[in-house]
């Protein structure tokens, strides 16, 4: 008796199944096992083992309940877990099998029904006994972490591989959601390929998806029709990889949202078309992020600021990053260089990367240079320092060429700010 | 689960490759750090903040159980009253400065000096007129051992160059707002006004300048360093200030 109790796990055992995580199957069986839990079914061991039969497991743990004796002590998972690393790498494409689930699990419940009497879990076991039952714990229906299913599912144990980082797209629930419930031959398979025909490298991928995992809900076919719009736009190929690589969500973006981006930075920066160009592949973040704070930065360059037209279009092509900076940053920089440095605005407009460090580094040089009166600003004087290198080397280099001080004399006179 | 056919069942304890605790799936092993922070540090005031890092937290209360005395750099302005005593504030008053001279500003810091002298003692609960109570006042090692009033343990002119003047401060329970408004009264001691320009702590108990770290020194290793070679200094000052001694402690480093 105890014997044919036995032998059925072990049939079970040798039924190899695939990607059982499909869809509708994963939500019947979490719902179903969400009620057996709800009717105070208590967590008992159960015959299941991880990767093999979870699909019908939760249903022969109804049926079969009552034989399932006893205790799931840690040497029985062990032993188990050491037989079944013979199983876990072997998962095998059988699609059939999975059709013929429906039918077995029904023939099963009425051969389980004849064969085996009810047994109580009270019931003694012999050690050999016990220690043959397969337990494993239960996969949670709903939990906050990828963690607990990222070993029965194959999307996600490739997905893993590949490089996504599972721990960031699982703080956004529908995200995790769907990427259990897509299919990785299906579905993810044709957009990986799609991307790479794009030219983004393997090694690139992961972090590409960890960004944009949303890409995998789009239709391959307003992928393919947005790409061809941009190269209408006579972006080169290897622009388009670089641009998506720098600003992953392009791709999510519509043809006429794009176009209206093209459109607007085309009317509002007026510069010549190659030119705009240049500026969104080196800074794809403009056709991605919000249009709000470039017009606002547009109105402070001119109205508070005080740059003319032209004068702004230099400073953005050399850099672009000016578009999309903080209002409050830049008024503050440009009142300490134009009122403290008193650097007149032509020379500012010269060397624009003023505007992309911060604001303690361009005080602490100045400060330091003022210290040793060597803050000479004006190209038509004697020891006169450019912006850029005021701004742009690093701390040693500055040092040892501008201030012609040493790096510890430096760091003596911040300790005194 | 196919080869427990033997009679003889053996149990072996084997892991399998799981992806559970690959780091793409769980994060990053280390998330948070609690870091504490000693005695406050106004956000216009420079100098040395103490910090307080994991376990070390709990040191920073015996620290402020110990009572230790700051040092403040202070520059002032003659000249200008503010609302805020800050040089930036709203002005309030404007006047001259002419007749201030230094033996003037010294004569005024000795008063104020003196005057918490006297506050001090009064505060520390000590009975002067005990042997060891005057023994340990002559020395200089009185201060109070629970809350009191800001108290200046020491005040001079470092530098003065009028309009502007630079003090050195010793002193302890205080706020940087308070020794601002300090500022600004001795300004109508001397019969004009003063604001505040700048304040600057260079010593908290045993921490000086040289031991603080720089923006660009703010890195793992950097910071690593600087606890390792503090916390010897750190657990015998704090053990001497444990140690009972009518209620005064040793005297903090110069």
């Amino acid at each position: 008796m105890a014997l044919s109790a036995q032998q059925i796990p072990r049939w079970f055992n040798s039924v190899k199944l695939s990607s059982f995580i499909t869809a509708t199957q994963l939500g019947k069986q979490f719902q179903r096992r969400g009620k057996t839990l709800s009717h105070g079914f208590s967590a008992q061991p159960q015959v299941s083992s991880d990767n093999c039969f979870l699909p019908w497991g939760f249903k022969t743990y109804r049926t079969s309940s009552l034989w399932n004796s006893s205790q799931s002590t840690n040497s029985s998972r062990q032993e188990i877990s050491s037989a079944q690393s013979a199983l876990l790498p072997s998962v095998n494409e059988q699609t059939q099998k999975t059709q013929k689930i429906p039918s077995f699990d029904s023939e099963l419940s009425l051969e389980a029904l004849d064969d085996l009497p009810p047994l109580s879990p009270l019931q003694p076991v012999s050690e050999e006994e016990a220690i043959q039952i397969i337990a494993d714990p239960p996969l949670p229906p709903d939990t906050f972490t990828l963690r607990d299913y990222v070993d029965h599912s194959e999307t996600l144990q490739k997905l893993v591989l590949l490089g996504v980082d599972l721990s960031k797209i699982e703080k956004h629930p529908d995200a995790a959601n769907l990427l259990l419930r897509l299919d990785f031959e299906k579905d993810i398979k044709e957009i990986l390929v799609f991307l790479k025909d794009l030219g983004i490298e393997d090694n690139q991928l992961g972090t590409y998806l960890t960004k944009n995992y949303a890409i995998f809900s789009e239709d391959l076919e307003n992928l393919k029709t947005r790409v061809a719009y941009l190269q209408s736009k006579n972006f080169s190929k290897a622009h388009i990889a670089q641009m998506v690589r720098n600003a992953p969500f392009l791709l999510s973006f519509s043809v006429e949202r794009l176009d209206n981006r093209l459109g607007f930075f085309q009317k509002e920066l007026e510069l010549s078309v190659k030119k705009t160009r240049d500026l969104i592949v080196r800074l794809p973040r403009l056709l991605t992020g919000s249009l709000e704070p470039v017009k606002e930065n547009m109105k402070v360059y001119r109205l508070e600021l005080g740059f003319k037209h032209n004068e702004i279009q230099h400073m953005i092509t050399q850099v672009p990053k000016m578009l999309t900076a903080n209002k409050r940053k830049l008024t503050e920089i440009f009142d300490y260089v134009h009122n403290v440095m008193s650097i007149p605005h032509h020379l500012i407009v010269r060397f624009p990367q003023v505007f992309n460090t911060r604001l303690f580094k361009i005080k602490e040089r100045h400060l330091f240079l003022t210290y040793l009166g060597r803050a000479q600003y004006d190209p038509t004087k004697l020891n006169y320092i450019s912006l850029d290198k005021l701004v742009s080397v690093p701390d040693e280099i500055f040092c040892e060429e501008i201030a012609k001080a040493s790096v510890q004399d430096f760091e003596k006179f911040l300790k005194t700010l | 689960m196919e080869g427990s056919e033997e009679k003889a069942l053996t149990l072996t304890a084997t892991s399998v490759p799981s992806l559970t605790n690959h780091p793409l799936v769980c994060g990053p092993a280390f998330t948070s750090l609690k870091v504490g922070v000693g005695h406050r540090l106004d956000a216009q005031a420079s100098g040395v903040l103490v910090l307080g890092v994991g376990h070390g937290r709990s040191l920073l209360t015996d620290m402020y159980n110990a009572h230790l005395t700051k040092d403040y750099t202070v520059r002032g302005l003659l000249g200008k009253a503010t609302d805020d005593f800050c040089e930036d504030g709203r002005l309030v008053e404007k006047s001259t400065y002419d007749h201030v001279t230094r033996e003037k500003l010294d004569r005024i810091l000795a008063l104020i000096q003196g005057s918490h002298q006297k506050a001090l003692v009064m505060y520390s609960n000590l009975d002067l007129q005990t042997q060891e109570a005057y023994d340990m006042a002559v020395r200089g090692l009185i201060r109070p051992m629970n809350k009191s009033p800001m108290l200046i343990t020491g005040i001079r002119c470092l530098h003065f160059a009028p309009p502007e003047f630079l003090l050195e401060v010793q002193c302890m329970h205080e706020t940087q707002k308070q020794l601002r408004k300090l500022v600004h009264e001795i300004g109508l001691e001397l019969k004009t006004t003063a604001v505040c320009s700048q304040v600057r702590r260079t010593r908290d108990g045993f921490f000086t300048l040289d031991d603080a770290l720089l923006r660009t020194q703010w890195d793992i290793h950097s910071i690593q360093n600087a606890i390792q070679a503090t916390a010897p200094r750190v657990a015998v000052e704090l053990e001497k200030s444990l140690r009972p001694g009518l209620g005064t402690p040793a005297a903090p480093p110069p």
